[in-house]
């Protein structure tokens, strides 16, 4: 392993200058404190001017017309598309652009459901009906969970799901007897979005291939800060969104692997993913075109591309490093408040770069309340994930989540900030006794 | 902070007329998604027409400082009014609520529910705060009465 550098002040400092809104106040002039990059990050300057850049040099509806500006446009999404597939280490044509996550993972959810049977021959493995379970987890987004209900729904399969144990791990014990012959995929989380739990995704996948189900991995919460590689992943598909990696709003990713990708049906259609069109049917074009319907989104795209050069200007492995010194000082300073009980794995686990808590006698709505009015943002409520809220017992936490540009003394502000909640609520705590 | 006025968390930790009870007319469960804020309530009316009478306003809330409190304001502010009376004083407490912080509220009209008016500076607040106002107006329609002169009283949130 090589050895991962710490940020020096200097490269912090400059990390932070990319980024025009931490320039802005909030709130009577306080400093933006954002700890909300688990929902959405901010986009560094270059990210905004290869976007204008787009728009102003060539823009074009790309994959259609011959004048220079659709090659031009065409040209630069497909490099997007390179950009992106290299940073997760896989093929170009291996990636395809969606609005964001949720939608990359009603693409496959779709896929199932479309591949209802009828008279055209199908792919087995798409093919869901009585009898098949769709596996998932409890600490599931919506995103995650939803699309997976509809097509049980749709189909008449049965919808399983892994358990969440105490400590916010998946509760692999009874994996057995829901991960069998009868289970056709199995859609789990590479990273909590609430816990900052990792899970073992490699070693989930390799059983699920075992009873011969696909692998779906939300890598939301992953891709923007570790290092992920589908060669050694596991997975056969992933999914996640721009707008949480730096890039712009309007753009996502699903990763698939090709063969599966070549039969899957496609989930939206229309123009741009078709090969011959006839009044009563259409064959359509490969993937990834075949998933992309419409005219796609370039800009976003190619804003997404710098996004992910800046993100490797940096190395993902330092991101890594910064934001799990953050995510330990944070756990560490909530640690001395016995007031505040954090969900998920303890100190000393790896975590994404969220910490959630709860302030026993005082909702989560208040607690973020009292934080903004110091300026530091951070997000409240079931964060999308109201059955894994229900399974800890705590109807909402409060999240803070890390980004490069995160900083020690933000985590200072947060705790500070944190530390009025108890006098405003008037909460019984030794702290507010001394 | 001038969100938690006193009188809020006051009505918060000591919720007003809180627990469900008996009898009622009709029975509402409102959700606020967004952050997963719930209410359930019970509202009793006696008397028809001009006549009728809010009885009764029994709830249990599970949510925020500011929707669990304005949940007791509102069972303070309707219980034994006459029905014209609180759906006024629901019009009230809404319009000063939605106004992002341009009308005060009358104290004489909505009650504590002035100490809301600071709520209004913050749009992801108002929700919370209309919470229990909401399902009230929702179970009074459940309950036979006419709620429709002041039609700008659409169900926010769910209800079953
Ligand atoms: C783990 C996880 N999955 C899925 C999503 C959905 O992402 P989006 O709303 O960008 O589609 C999010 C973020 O909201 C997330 O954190």
């Amino acid at each position: 392993m090589t050895d991962v550098l710490p940020f020096t002040d200097g490269e912090l400092a400059a990390i932070r200058g990319d980024f025009p809104i931490l320039a802005r106040t909030v709130r009577d002039g306080r400093p933006l404190v954002y700890l909300d990059s688990g929902a959405t990050s901010h986009k560094p300057a270059p990210v905004l001017d290869a976007e204008r850049a787009f728009y102003e040099q060539h823009n074009a509806a790309v994959h259609r017309g011959a004048h220079q500006l659709a090659e031009e446009a065409t040209d630069d999404f497909e490099a997007a598309r390179a950009t992106v597939a290299s940073f997760i280490g896989a093929p170009a044509d291996e990636v395809v652009f969606t609005k964001n996550a949720t939608e990359a993972l009603n693409l496959v959810a779709y896929a199932f459901s479309n591949a209802a049977p009828t008279d055209d021959p199908k792919d087995e493995r798409f093919v869901l009906g009585p009898g098949d379970e769709i596996l998932v987890t409890e600490m599931e987004h919506h995103a995650n969970l939803v699309p997976w209900q509809e097509v049980a729904r749709r189909t008449g399969a049965t919808l399983r799901w892994v358990p969440v144990d105490h400590d916010g791990a998946l509760e692999l014990s009874g994996l057995d007897d829901l991960l069998t012959e009868r289970t056709k995929v199995f859609a789990f989380t590479h990273v909590s979005n609430v816990l900052g739990t990792v899970n073992p995704v490699t070693r989930l996948a390799e059983r699920a291939h075992a009873v011969g189900a696909l692998v779906v991995v939300d890598a939301c919460q992953s891709v923007p800060h570790l290092a992920v590689d589908v060669r050694t992943l596991g997975a056969d598909f992933i999914a996640f969104s721009g707008h949480k990696l730096y890039g712009p709003m309007g753009v996502g990713v699903l990763w698939g692997r090709a063969e599966l990708l070549e039969v899957m049906p496609p989930f939206l259609t229309g123009g741009s993913m078709i090969e011959l069109v006839t009044m009563e049917r259409s064959t359509y074009a490969p993937a990834p075109q075949k998933f992309e319907a419409g005219v796609p989104n370039a800009a976003q795209a190619v804003g997404l591309a710098a996004a992910v050069r800046w993100v490797e200007a940096l190395g993902i492995e330092r991101i890594h490093a910064h934001e799990a010194a953050l995510v330990d000082l944070l756990q560490r300073g909530l640690a001395e408040r016995p007031w505040v009980r954090v969900v998920g794995p303890t100190v000393g686990t790896a975590r994404g770069g969220a910490v959630a808590f709860v302030v026993d006698g005082v909702h989560a709505h208040d607690v973020g309340q009292v934080l903004d009015d110091a300026g530091v943002a951070v997000r409240v409520g079931h964060h999308c994930a109201w059955p894994l809220h229900r399974a800890l017992g705590a109807p909402a936490t409060t999240r803070a989540s890390f980004a490069v540009h995160s900083t020690a003394a933000e985590v200072e502000a947060l705790l500070t900030a944190l530390d009025r909640v108890p006098v405003i609520f008037g909460l019984d705590t030794e702290r507010q006794a001394s | 902070m001038d969100l938690y006025q006193e009188l809020i968390l006051e009505h918060s930790k000591r919720p007003h007329h809180a627990g469900l009870r008996e009898p009622f007319d009709a029975e509402v469960h409102h959700i606020n998604p967004t952050c997963g804020d719930e209410v359930t309530l019970r509202v009793g009316v006696s008397g028809t027409g001009s006549d009728a009478v809010v009885t009764d306003v029994s709830y249990q809330a599970q949510g925020c400082s500011i929707s669990v409190a304005s949940s007791s304001v509102l069972a303070e502010e309707v219980i034994g009014h006459p029905v014209a009376e609180a759906l006024g004083t629901v019009e009230a407490m809404r319009t000063m609520l939605t106004s992002r912080g341009q009308v005060s509220g009358d104290e004489t009209v909505i009650g504590d529910g002035v100490a809301f008016a600071g709520v209004a500076r913050y749009p992801a607040r108002v929700k919370c705060a209309l919470l229990g106002w909401t399902a009230f107006t929702d179970a009074l329609a459940r309950a036979g009465v006419d709620i429709s002169p002041s039609s700008s009283t659409s169900p926010q949130g769910v209800s079953s």
